[in-house]
C-alpha cells in the first residue's frame, strides 16, 4: 500500500484542517457553511484516500476535493443566498481593533467582494502559495486562465483598497509593521 | 516599463496581505468537530466499516 517513506495521509489530514478551513471560508464566506464544507471534504477525502498518490501534494489534493464539493453543493443550492454580510460583519466585529487588524479587516472585506473565480485564484496562488500550474490543475482550467483571474483579482483588490497601481503602495504604515511582526512571530 | 514595476509592487503588496490573512485564519482554532470526525473515521476503519465503500 502506502510507500514506506511517506506517512499515512490519513494521519497527515489533521495538519491541513486549518488550511482547509481557511480555504472553505474564502469560498463560502460564511463560517457555518465553511465548517460543513470542511466536514464534507474530510469525509470525501477519507473515502477516496486510496486515490491519493503518496509523495504528491496532499494539500493540493484536499483543496481540489474541497472546491469540487463546494461547487457541487452550490449548484444544488443555487437559490439559497448566504447571509454573507451578516455573517462576515459579525465575525469581523469580534476581532480586536488594533490598527493592524483594522486594516486587515478592510482587506478581508475587499477580498470578500471579489468574484468567486478571482477569490479562488488568489486564495490558491496568492495566499496558499501554490504555483499557477498547480492551481490551474486544481481548478481544471488553463494556466493562463488562473493567471488572468489572479491578476484581475489583484487589480480589483488594489482598487477596492484605494491603492492606485501608479502610486506608491501603502496599505497603512503602522499596519505593515504590526501585521508583519505578528505574522513573523507566528511562523516559528 | 516603469508602470509595470509599480503595478507589480502593488501586486506583491496584495499577495503579502493575502498571505497574512490566510495565515491568520489558519491559526484560528480548528473546531473540535473535525478532530472528532477524524477519530470517528479512524475507529470505523479499524472495525472494518467503510472498507469497500468506495465511490466510483
Amino acid at each position: 500500500m502506502a510507500d514506506q517513506t511517506h506517512r499515512d495521509p490519513r494521519e497527515e489530514l489533521v495538519e491541513h484542517l486549518g488550511a482547509l478551513r481557511a480555504f472553505a471560508m474564502s469560498l463560502t464566506r460564511n463560517s457555518a457553511a465553511a465548517d460543513d464544507l470542511v466536514q464534507d471534504t474530510i469525509e470525501k477525502a477519507w473515502k477516496n484516500m486510496d486515490k491519493f498518490q503518496p509523495g504528491t501534494n496532499l494539500r493540493a489534493w484536499l483543496f481540489t476535493i474541497q472546491r469540487n464539493a463546494f461547487y457541487s453543493i452550490r449548484r444544488k443550492a443555487k437559490r439559497e443566498v448566504a447571509d454573507v454580510d451578516g455573517a462576515m460583519a459579525a465575525s469581523l466585529s469580534e476581532r480586536p481593533a488594533h490598527d493592524g487588524r483594522l486594516a486587515m479587516n478592510d482587506f478581508r472585506k475587499a477580498f470578500e467582494q471579489l468574484p468567486d473565480e478571482q477569490r479562488e485564484a488568489l486564495m490558491l496562488v496568492g495566499a496558499s502559495g501554490f504555483a499557477y500550474e498547480e492551481a490551474a490543475e486544481m481548478c481544471g482550467v488553463a494556466v493562463g486562465t488562473i493567471k488572468s483571474r489572479a491578476n484581475r483579482g489583484r487589480r480589483r483588490l488594489a482598487e477596492l483598497m484605494g491603492l492606485d497601481p501608479n502610486e506608491d503602495p501603502v496599505i497603512g504604515d503602522t499596519t505593515n509593521d504590526s501585521v508583519m511582526s505578528a505574522s513573523q512571530s507566528r511562523q516559528g | 516599463m516603469s508602470d509595470d514595476k509599480k503595478t507589480s509592487s502593488v501586486m506583491r503588496q496584495i499577495d503579502e496581505n493575502l498571505r497574512r490573512v490566510y495565515m491568520e485564519e489558519q491559526q484560528d482554532d480548528v473546531p473540535d468537530r473535525f478532530k472528532s470526525l477524524l477519530d470517528r473515521l479512524k475507529a470505523q476503519e479499524k472495525t472494518g466499516h467503510g472498507k469497500g465503500d468506495q465511490n466510483g
